[in-house]
């Protein structure tokens, strides 16, 4: 398994009060094995992100064991966790104005001893990864100017040059037009043909439908179904987890999930 | 890069009118030049490219581009520390270098432990907002400090110090500031692509394998010892840590890689042009701390007006 959690109750200090706790995840077993695309849907506060953040050491669980490669993420060194594990988030704040890839090359890190700057051998492995996703050409733009779902193919990118084990993204398509979907499904199910395994959050069923090897729903802190996309992307299964009516159409071998 | 700065640095020569046929002939010249002007040269680089260091460091670790030592606690919590010992004591000069990079640094970390319990705002703006609170808690205690000192020995020197200048430097000055200064310097520049991280998100920088609170943490008290050790030298000397790293960053882009060495370069230049100015152009003396600002502030106005600062957030 490239990342197994077990049994894993995390949350954060509530508001205002030392003493009482929140707690988001309740007992939440999860796995990605080599090669897998887990897709992790739910409604909003249901706990994705946090369960994302567990994985990614971010937020150390309450009780309940991460491990990476078959070794606990607590035992790894930051370079060793940055080789393995890579976050694309839902934004970033960039509060200077970096070109495209000497922000793309920050994802080099992990690679790059502390004192010193990124070898030529980096910067071809950032040029390459802003290739993947169809950025290449825009590398000597500014960050700043890029638009929602160019920035979103940016740290995609600097996730790629990362060249992690495992690559988690929360709601990676939530920004891209349909084009910009299609190419992201493309290359995931690339990456995952190279034997990454992918995780991501997605609040749409379609996008998960269209390249998840797994569907995991989350509801209220716990997993509600976990299996391939056709068994668990039911209208029976959708309506329990989003508490309104959702009927599942097939068409041409697709699904189409009406609301 | 260092040769190059040297190289730079040396370019400019001893200022003023003297002929260097002088400085061979009249011995006095000669004890003047190298005495004196020297290491009041040596000094002012050494401010210069200390505080657009302590600058670029903490406008990168803040992510904000609007901090800088004079924001966060750090000028305002030496400059009271020093006053306080000026006027509670007359202590030997290495006892107020002392007081004030220690003060100095307790500015910052109060600001840091307030800014930590805010239930307000995001993480910068609390730390900006907490620093704000904390000088000015600061400046009012070197208000009361100066009400308190004698008016006719004590007061001119503090006030002089708060506007700033070299005017008091001397080779024994200099030596006791230089090595805090350049080790801060070295440290923040032998990690100075890795400072770009630092930049990002905790999270995201977290996930590229960094420590984010750690590895801030040590620049952090890098930056505030050398920002606390020149402060004692040549009292506050403002401007120069907000506007030279804009500066740097325009002219080489936002890696901290280049912007940082060229920050330095820039500062160095900078307050040594202005301290020599303010010790040529009239017979007496302009504290160095208003040249820069009047040169710094209008320089940075017209960055605003001309639209070349991008503030996000």
């Amino acid at each position: 398994m490239s990342l197994e959690l077990r049994r894993i109750v995390a949350g954060y200090p509530a508001h205002g009060s030392r003493e009482a706790r929140h707690e988001v995840l309740h007992e939440v077993d999860f796995d990605a094995s080599p090669g897998s695309i887990t897709a992790v849907l739910g409604p909003n506060g249901v706990g994705k992100t946090t369960l994302l953040n567990v994985a990614l050491g971010w937020i150390t669980p309450w009780a309940g064991t991460v491990n990476v490669e078959g070794r606990d993420l607590r035992t790894l060194t930051g370079a060793e966790r940055g080789r393995l594990l890579s976050l694309v988030p839902q934004t970033d704040h960039v509060a200077f104005e970096y070109s495209i890839l000497e922000y793309v090359l920050l994802g080099r890190a992990p690679y790059v001893g502390s004192m010193q700057s990124p070898s030529a051998g980096d910067v071809e492995i950032a040029r390459a990864a802003l290739e993947q996703v169809g950025m290449g050409a825009m590398a000597g733009r500014g960050i700043l100017e890029t638009s929602a779902g160019e920035r979103q193919l940016v740290l995609l990118a600097r996730a790629l040059a990362q060249e992690p084990r495992t690559l988690l993204l929360d709601e990676p398509s939530a920004h891209l037009d349909l084009a910009n979907k299609r190419r992201l499904v493309g290359l995931l199910q690339a990456q995952a043909d190279t034997g990454r395994s992918i995780v991501l959050t997605v609040h749409e069923p379609e996008f998960a439908a269209a390249l998840a090897t797994t569907v995991v729903l989350l509801r209220e802190g716990t997993v509600l179904a976990a299996g391939p996309p056709e068994e668990v992307l039911t209208g029976a299964l959708l309506s329990r987890l989003y508490g309104i009516s959702i009927s599942v159409h097939r068409s041409d071998g697709r699904a189409l999930f009406a609301w | 890069m260092l040769v190059a700065v040297v190289t730079l640095v040396g370019r400019y020569p001893s200022p003023g009118f003297m002929s260097p046929t002088l400085l061979v002939r009249d011995p006095l010249a000669l004890r003047l030049v190298l005495d004196l002007r020297l290491p009041r040269i040596l000094a002012a680089v050494l401010l210069g490219a200390g505080l657009g260091v302590a600058g670029i460091v903490l406008q990168t670790l803040f992510g904000n581009p609007l901090v800088e030592p004079g924001l966060i606690g750090v000028s305002q919590g030496s400059a009271f520390g020093a006053a306080l010992v000026l006027v509670a004591f007359a202590p030997p000069l290495w006892v107020v270098q002392w007081v004030s990079a220690l003060t100095g640094g307790l500015g910052l970390l109060v600001s840091y432990r307030i800014a930590r319990r805010f239930r307000f705002g995001g993480w910068i703006l609390r730390l900006v907002l907490s620093g704000i609170a904390v000088s000015a808690l600061f400046s009012a205690g070197v208000g009361i400090v100066k009400f308190v000192a004698d008016p006719l020995s004590q007061l001119p020197t503090i006030t002089f110090w708060l506007l700033g200048s070299l005017a008091a430097t001397s080779w024994s000055r200099l030596a006791q500031v230089a090595p805090v200064v350049l080790l801060a310097v070295a440290y923040a520049w032998s990690r100075r692509w890795r400072l770009n991280l630092l930049a990002l998100e905790d999270r995201v920088s977290f996930s590229l394998g960094a420590s984010p609170g750690r590895e801030r943490l040590a620049l952090l008290v890098a930056a505030t010892a050398a920002t606390a050790s020149l402060v004692s030298i040549s009292g506050i000397v403002g401007w120069v840590g907000l506007l030279v790293p804009h500066a740097a960053r325009r002219l080489v882009g936002a890696d901290t890689t280049h912007a940082l060495p060229v920050s330095a370069l820039l500062g160095a230049v900078f307050v040594l042009a202005s301290d020599t100015v303010a010790r040529t152009i009239i017979v007496g003396e302009i504290p160095l701390g208003i040249v820069t600002s009047l040169i710094g502030a209008s320089g940075f106005i017209l960055l605003l007006v001309r639209n070349q600062v991008r503030v996000v957030r």
